[in-house]
């Protein structure tokens, strides 16, 4: 089994407000290995992305990271000094948004902003290695380097994206966190992204955390899947077994609620209800009130999250005792 | 949900017809550098009674255009759109309200679609008493209870009340449909409607709406860049490209055996969890040509593995693979 590149424990994060505390991350554990694609799945507002933010350090009130650890190659990340942070953001763990319309500043050429963050982190470096950097990087995603110096608005949504992706592989990091990067991109567009990602990720060797609500997208793309609900992981699992023997019930309907594009036209229910709001959360197992299967116990004890070794899962489901 | 139709239904079922409609939109400046884009070319379809016509393309590849003319926001630059035979082209005033009330649209933005100030009651209400002259007093009342209980929020009296900044994207799009329901109509246009609502409540709006179309025989246009949700909610299929219809037929066929090179590439770029991502060796261009009445031949042969030298002359006229399975392309 491979190393853990960054371990997660007990990663707590609240939303404070002036008379009450919203609790968006409850208590998570995973691990991202050394060149592994994890990605992490959910409906909005799960907590999915104040999870990302929260690994990086980017955090910003009212949000606040109030309990856990994260450890990045064996150093505690939540307690990096400035330099240290410096040194960590983007050389160690770099970042590609969703919006990739609004990831790029619209009045500097894109040369700039990638030479930027070379040169910001190696400030020794000469003009010329930055601009050979560039071009070397703009070349990696497939773009032609004649057209580093032109402004985003000249580049379409797919184009801008891969630039992001040029930006955040620039120096050579080791976990790229991608949170939703293709979901405002068409469906060629995206394919084409992916395995762009897939191909430089064979190249490179960094690893990936992956978050999309895509499930279908995740199981092909990701090694393994961590699925989150209402600020919990519910269930971690290799992607063959999200898809062949998922066993929480909510990674079951999450899987139902996308039509396939083969097989037998048959009708699917998707998941009753809505997401309970995160101050109003429900005692006990927090998915029991829209589960079809939840028993009594289920609204009183949150099951735990447990390993099952024959199938390479952990899931919290009082169901699985 | 019963397997799919192959059988054409009889011509008396069809209630829009749009025929060989081009639009164009002038762009640029007020006076200089204008230039025309052509966002439709020769576009043909109908809407049946009781069935889904699922139309199918990226971003600018004229899906929201379709809706809109047949909303009459846009008036088509040359061709036709009939209703009920008749052309939509002359109709003012009375009969374009009627007409209006035939043909509803549900938008793809909840948030955006529904008067934040004003209440969900409120927002029922007013198209009734707009359109449903004959209902008065306590009738109306009963009528709004009634659209929200059939769209699924009940108890009806606990949501007239509410503003929409009270209700989830599911619910709120729920509210569109019961105002779009309120007047009536014979069709139903239905532009993205599930695509900014959270995953878990997308198949009870698709669910809903097929219950419709069912139980009030309502023919419906739906527009959206998902193939497979395309194949679960709408009988048939076509696929635009550029402004042209490329291919249209059955959706069980069109998934399954897509004839042209476009249908193909979108099919194989949906997300498929029973396969592993490979990298290709080379990358098409993904850009879709920006398409003006000087433009020739097929709009996909930049991108297209099998485009021959005609393919940049001409667009082929639409081939017939039968079972209503028809397609434009020179080389199949």
């Amino acid at each position: 089994m491979s190393s853990n590149l960054m371990e997660v424990r007990n990663l707590t994060v609240d939303y404070v407000g002036e008379n009450a505390i919203a609790r968006a991350v409850n208590g998570i554990d995973f691990d991202i290995r050394e060149g592994e694609a994890f990605g992490l799945a959910g409906e909005s507002g799960c907590g999915k992305s104040t999870v990302a933010f929260a690994l990086a350090r980017l955090t910003r009130l009212p949000g606040l990271v109030t309990g856990g650890s994260v450890r990045f190659m064996g150093e505690e990340v939540l307690e990096f000094e400035r330099e240290r942070l410096r040194k960590y953001r983007w050389n160690e763990v770099s970042f590609v948004f969703q919006s990739a319309m609004n990831a790029l500043n619209p009045v500097i050429p894109v040369s700039e902003q990638i030479s930027d963050t070379i040169w910001t982190h190696n400030p020794k470096a000469t003009r010329e290695e930055i601009r050979a950097r560039a071009v070397a990087m703009f070349e990696l995603v497939g773009i032609p380097a004649r057209r580093l110096d032109d402004y985003p608005h000249q580049f379409s949504g797919g184009m801008r994206q891969r630039i992001c992706i040029a930006i955040a592989l620039c120096l050579n990091p080791r976990l790229i966190i991608m949170d939703e990067p293709t979901t405002a991109l068409d469906v060629v567009v995206q394919r084409d992204i992916i395995e762009q990602i897939v191909d430089l990720k064979a190249k490179l060797g960094f690893s990936v955390l992956f978050i999309t609500h895509a499930l279908g997208l995740l199981i092909e793309f990701c090694d393994r899947i961590g699925i989150m609900y209402a600020g919990e992981l519910v269930e971690v699992a290799p992607s063959s077994a999200i898809l062949d023997a998922p066993q929480h019930p909510y990674t079951r309907a999450l899987g139902n609620s996308f039509p396939p594009l083969t097989g037998p036209r048959q009708r699917l229910e998707g998941i009753a209800g809505t997401p309970p709001a995160p101050r109003a959360m429900p005692v006990g197992c927090r998915f029991a009130p829209r589960c079809g299967q939840a028993m009594p116990v289920c609204s009183l004890i949150a099951p735990e999250l447990k390993v099952y070794p024959e199938l390479g899962s952990e899931a919290a489901c009082h169901l699985l005792q | 949900m019963s397997p799919v139709a192959i059988a054409a239904s009889p011509a008396s079922d069809v209630l829009v017809e749009m025929r060989d409609v081009d639009m164009e939109f002038v762009l640029g400046g007020a006076l200089v550098n204008q230039h025309v884009l052509r966002a439709l070319s020769g576009v043909s379809f109908q809407l049946r009674a009781g069935r889904a016509l699922a139309l199918v393309g990226e971003s600018g590849s004229g899906k929201s255009t379709c809706a809109r003319l047949l909303a009459r926001v846009y008036r088509p630059a040359r061709g036709s759109i009939a209703f009920k035979g008749a052309d939509i082209e002359p109709l003012r005033g009375r009969s374009l309200q009627a007409y209006r009330a035939d043909v509803q649209m549900v938008f793809q933005d909840p948030f955006g679609s529904l008067n934040p100030t004003q209440t969900i009651g409120y927002h029922l209400e007013r198209p009734l008493r707009l359109h449903r002259p004959e209902l008065r007093g306590g009738a109306i009342k009963a009528e709004v209870e009634a659209l929200l209980a059939r769209v699924g929020l009940t108890p009806a009296a606990d949501f007239t009340a509410r503003r929409p900044h009270e209700l989830s994207g599911g619910q709120r799009q729920r509210v569109a449909i019961a105002r779009a329901l309120s007047v009536q109509p014979a069709v139903l246009l239905a532009d993205e409607p599930t695509s900014m609502l959270d995953v878990s409540v997308r198949l009870g709006i698709l669910n809903l709406l097929e219950d419709l179309k069912t139980q009030r025989n309502l023919a419906a246009l739906y527009i959206t860049h998902d193939i497979a949700t395309a194949r679960y909610f709408a009988e048939d299929t076509a696929v635009l490209y550029a402004g042209h219809l490329v291919e249209q037929g059955p959706s069980g066929v069109i998934t399954s055996t897509p004839a042209h090179p476009y249908t193909q590439l979108l099919i194989e770029a949906v997300p498929n969890p029973q396969r592993k991502i490979t990298p290709r060796a080379a990358r098409r261009a993904t850009d879709i040509p920006m398409w003006t009445p000087e433009s020739r031949g097929c709009p996909f042969v930049a991108r297209c593995p099998r485009a021959l030298a005609i393919c940049r002359e001409a667009m082929p006229a639409p081939t017939d693979l039968g079972a209503g399975h028809t397609v434009r392309c020179h080389n199949l």
